[in-house]
């Protein structure tokens, strides 16, 4: 490895090396309260690193090759597993932003895990690594390694708060995440067997040679292909997939449901547009019904369970896979089919754009909620909605910003998951997939009913308590800036959707 | 074409939130919210009336004035404009908007519950609504129209009375559904091939009009999109079921918010994108307009002879007089020959109208009740001896509302008739029972009300205090302004409709 492949995977490798830092400090460090404003500093180091290479990058695709993206022949010594480009770096900046966040959030939820504070913030920062790793990643077998880098700390830190709930989840979290593994593995390795390459882009060169009938152009690349599917379909969280999500984000630490409800999905969206769009593209036609039908399913299950709920989390793992739903239209709406006799499939750059937007703003209202209800749930000790009732009188600020989030995940302007749904549901129907757009709206005329309901609550009801609530100001921090970024995002969305954009193009093959 | 910034509209538009904020951060005390509060409504009112009396009526003025135009999102896949604009239809509006504003904030003076709260919603709802009446771009349009559900409902919710939390819901969810057949429509309209654009008065414009031309969804079907939403909030049979709902929970400014302009917001929305943005399908589906504005006005006044709650009742006689409405758009329906302005400034008319007139009775009302307790009208009676001012203020209103020449009333129910008959003659005899209905059930109501034998238990009521009557003295000069000297809207609603009936008569006689 040269020099320069250093530099191209440092951002990763500082992101490990912060996890090793903390774990080490861990050792030393006898005030243990300073743990997560130091975890919070050493993100500067990943986050620096991305800035350069961003600005490093100029009008080059690709960090790793030039100019000249996915040219097979390239005798790179990391194999042509990742590919340092603006779609990694978007998701590079999301991933960090994301995790300085849910860090400084934390600081007072780790209070009383005296003993585990240290891996706690280590084992955020291994799978935030893993969670980059996946939005680079260019390889079936990078894939699935950056993929169990992920998953393995998010299992241990569900089962962080070591009680009977927790314990459960992190258990049920991490044998789903085994099957759903084992699926994915066995749909590589059929992909292999077929293109006899791991890389996406002579996956993507050997699939355009296939001709036949069938769907997907053969049995092997079908089934191949559809379990591929499947396996990422458990880490999307989407419908009939979900099963384990209420579970896990009604039994894990607060914190850490914030981190895999917006991070975790990023990644796995980020590597599902990576293989979908640069490995399988020329058989989109077959694969996007697939992803439209997968959406159609998230979208009414997720809002229809979500209404029955009582307990806070698990609407929000309802409502999680809902969105999941929603983020699919827009993949689905990345394909076209074209104009010639043979139909043959067109890039759509709105629909993945879109879902880079989408997955933004989501992060930024989804965030805001988590941190009101770490901040809250700290102080009444419930997560029964009927328990937020007064909430209004206890703490005002509180229970606006908490009523202004969830207003932004019903997708009232102007926050930016306004935007972002204006966004996707027109990239869905500028693809034809106008009943999609017709069902993604109606879902989410649905979700008003659930999410309303806790606002309702909160400023209607009679408190059973006037003990006042309060946070730390560390928590109150993160609060303020994810809800500043997401109303940021419906009043002047154009940034981030440039970003996207850009990011997207580095998608186009 | 609407270029520029003036900045008058951005300030009349955003005083109110700005003046949410500061109460939110800096002022304490009820007292001093209440005075800040009626300090902002009146600053907006003169802002409002500025508009309206510095709008140029003249022959040769721009259609569109007071421009405030700047990139909202730039042409990345959504291209926006912050656009604020006021043309001939809109100005009375926003003036309207700004009385109401006032008067719903005087109307709260009694508020004694989570004051600060409340009129930080008030002042918001006020906002979302000028914004709605003034945004000439659709996304920022569609963006108002949503903001102002969350106000309206946390004021039915929190500050209303009997079933509020089913009501305020209602409400939401009716509104809600109906806004999202309108984003289907504005995104399908922004993706037509050729447009890119949400830009309304490009889209209003004959040379730069969406044409049938490859559409994702026909042309027919976009119109009905937009006007299921605009249906809903009108509203107009068979989508009105939330408002009788939402009126009788409603605390009185919320009230008359709701009937003075939300309602308005549905009827602005016909003329403004149904009417001028699809003139051919409008020509097309005039008939049907026209009969659901004839059942709803007829529905509307048999249902209101019925009722025994006042609020309720008032509500109802809404839902029959925003039919006529309906009615004055189907005078676009006429087969051959020259379409006049007549229908669609009676509509217009009949908009500001029916704002004034409401409000005025609902403010009425809200007084009725706060003194007695009940809104149950058999069990009031002669309240107009000891509460003259109200029953005066009622009476007028009333009269207004069933038509009597000198009020304003008067006005917009004869150009609508007189439009309309032109096009469609027996329907719109029909519509014109629903006068005779409203006749019926507003005397019946003022007599069971305010006049007969008084119950011994109203014998120490008082009459309405300074700051109560300030609102009704406002509202029934208007009235009488209106009703006197109706070319003061006449006039500008012409000129901004004049140009829609051009396109209108180019689409009836191709």
């Amino acid at each position: 490895m040269s020099v320069h492949d250093f530099y191209v995977i440092s951002p990763y490798l500082a992101m490990a090396g912060a996890a090793v830092l903390v774990i080490l400090l861990d050792l030393v460090l006898p005030k243990k309260g300073l743990l997560p404003y130091f975890s919070f500093a050493v993100l500067a180091g990943p986050f620096i690193m991305t800035l350069i290479q961003f600005y490093d990058l100029g009008g080059a695709a690709n960090l790793l090759r030039g100019a000249d993206a996915f040219t097979t022949e390239d005798p790179s010594i990391l194999l042509g597993a990742i590919s340092v480009d603006r779609f990694a770096l978007f998701f590079n900046f999301l991933i960090i932003g994301t995790v300085a966040l849910v860090v400084l959030a934390s600081t007072d939820y780790v209070r009383n895990m005296e003993r585990f504070q240290g891996e706690y913030f280590a084992l955020i920062l291994f799978a935030a690594t893993g969670m980059m790793l996946l939005a680079a990643a260019t390889e079936l077998i990078t894939i699935y390694v950056s993929l169990e880098l992920t998953t393995l700390p998010l299992a241990a830190l569900t089962a962080f708060l070591l009680n009977r709930n927790s314990s459960e989840a992190g258990m049920k979290f991490l044998i789903i995440s085994a099957i759903s593994s084992a699926l994915m593995l066995y749909g590589m390795a059929l992909v292999f067997g077929f293109t006899g390459s791991t890389q996406l882009a002579d996956i993507s060169i050997a699939i355009g040679q296939a001709t036949g009938d069938t769907p997907f152009g053969n049995y092997a690349l079908f089934v191949g292909i559809v379990l591929m599917i499947a396996g990422f379909g458990f880490k999307l969280s989407a419908a009939p997939f979900q099963m384990w999500v209420p579970d896990v984000y009604e039994g894990g630490p607060t914190p850490v449901v914030a981190f895999l409800s917006v991070a975790s999905k990023a990644a796995a969206f980020a590597v599902v547009l990576r293989v979908l769009f640069t490995g399988f593209f020329d058989v989109a036609l077959d694969w996007g019904i697939l992803i439209a039908g997968l959406a159609a399913a998230s979208m009414i299950i997720g809002n229809l369970v979500a209404i029955s709920q009582s307990n806070i989390r698990r609407l929000f793992g309802y409502s999680t896979i809902s969105h999941a739903g929603y983020i699919l239209v827009g993949v689905a709406a990345g394909v076209k089919s074209g104009d010639g006799i043979f139909k043959a499939p067109e890039f759509a750059a709105i629909g993945p754009d879109s879902v880079l937007f989408y997955l933004a703003a989501y992060a930024a209202a989804n965030l805001t909620a988590f941190f009101a209800i770490t901040i809250i749930s700290s102080k009444i000790s419930s997560d029964q909605i009927s328990d937020y009732a007064g909430l209004s009188t206890r703490n005002p600020l509180l229970a606006g910003v908490l009523a202004l989030s969830l207003l932004a995940l019903v997708g009232v302007p102007p926050t930016g998951i306004f935007i972002a749904k204006l966004y996707i549901f027109t990239a869905a129907v500028d693809s034809g997939l106008i009943w999609l757009a017709i069902l993604g709206v109606i879902n989410s005329a649905v979700s008003a009913y659930y999410y309303v309901r806790i606002i309702r609550v909160m400023f209607t009801e009679p408190a059973t308590s006037e003990v006042k609530i309060s946070g730390s100001p560390a928590p109150w921090l993160a609060l303020g800036l994810a809800g500043a970024a997401m109303v940021f995002m419906g009043i002047a969305p154009g940034f981030v959707m440039e970003a996207a954009q850009e990011a997207v193009r580095a998608l186009a093959v | 074409m609407v270029e520029g910034y003036n900045g008058l509209l951005t300030a009349t538009v955003f005083l109110p939130v700005v003046g949410a904020l500061v109460l939110l951060l800096v002022v304490k005390g009820d007292r001093n919210v209440r005075n800040f509060a009626v300090l902002i409504a009146l600053g907006d009112l003169v802002l409002s009336l500025l508009v309206f009396g510095l709008f140029d009526r003249g022959d040769g003025a721009d259609r569109f004035q007071f421009v405030d135009h700047i990139t909202w999102i730039p042409d990345v896949g959504l291209n926006a404009d912050f656009l604020l604009t006021v043309d001939g239809l809109n100005t009375p509006l926003v003036a309207l908007t700004g009385l109401l504003g006032m008067c719903a904030v005087l109307a709260s003076w009694h508020i004694g519950f989570r004051v600060k709260e409340y009129f930080i919603w008030l002042l918001v709802l006020q906002t979302a609504v000028m914004g709605v009446f003034t945004s000439m771009d659709l996304l920022l349009f569609f963006l108002f129209w949503e903001l102002e559900l969350i106000p309206m409902f946390m004021l039915i919710s929190v500050w209303g009375s009997g079933r509020k939390e089913y009501s305020a819901m209602k409400f939401l969810i009716f509104t809600i559904l109906g806004s999202a057949f309108m984003l289907v429509g504005i995104v399908a309209v922004f993706l037509a091939p050729g447009v890119g654009t949400f830009n309304m008065v490009a889209l209003s414009t004959e040379a730069t009009m969406l044409t049938s031309a490859g559409l994702l969804i026909p042309l027919s079907g976009l119109f009905w999109l937009f006007f299921v939403g605009f249906a809903i909030k009108l509203p107009t049979w068979p989508f009105h079921t939330w408002l009788p709902d939402a009126h009788t929970d409603a605390p009185t400014a919320a009230s008359v918010m709701l009937a003075g302009v939300l309602l308005k917001m549905g009827g602005y929305g016909l003329l403004r994108i149904n009417v001028g943005m699809f003139p051919s399908q409008t020509d097309r589906f005039a008939w049907a307009l026209v009969v659901l504005g004839v059942v709803s006005v007829l529905y509307g006044a048999v249902v209101t002879m019925r009722q025994t709650d006042l609020k309720r009742l008032i509500a109802y006689s809404s839902i029959s007089h925003m039919g006529l409405v309906l009615v004055g758009i189907g005078s676009v329906g006429i087969a051959q020959g020259t379409l006049t302005v007549t229908g669609l400034n009676g509509a217009a008319m009949q908009l500001f109208t029916h704002g004034t007139v409401t409000g005025l009775l609902f403010l009425a009302v809200g007084l009725v009740y706060d003194r007695t307790h009940t809104r149950y009208i058999p069990d009031l009676g002669g309240l107009a001896g000891r509460m003259p001012v109200v029953a005066v203020a009622m009476l007028i209103a009333g009269l207004a509302s069933l038509g009597l020449p000198g009020l304003s009333g008067f006005v917009s129910e004869l150009l609508v008739f007189l439009g309309a008959f032109r096009a469609y003659d027996w329907p719109t005899v029909l519509a014109l029972l629903g006068i005779v209905l409203a006749a019926g059930y507003i005397l019946w109501m003022m007599e069971r009300t305010f006049f007969g034998v008084r119950r011994p238990a109203f014998d120490d009521l008082t009459d309405a205090s300074l700051v109560e009557a300030a609102p009704l003295v406002l509202m029934v000069v208007t009235i009488i302004g209106v009703g006197v000297w109706p070319a003061l809207l006449t006039d500008v609603f012409e000129s901004g409709l004049n140009p829609m009936v051009d396109v209108l008569n180019g689409v009836i006689n191709r």
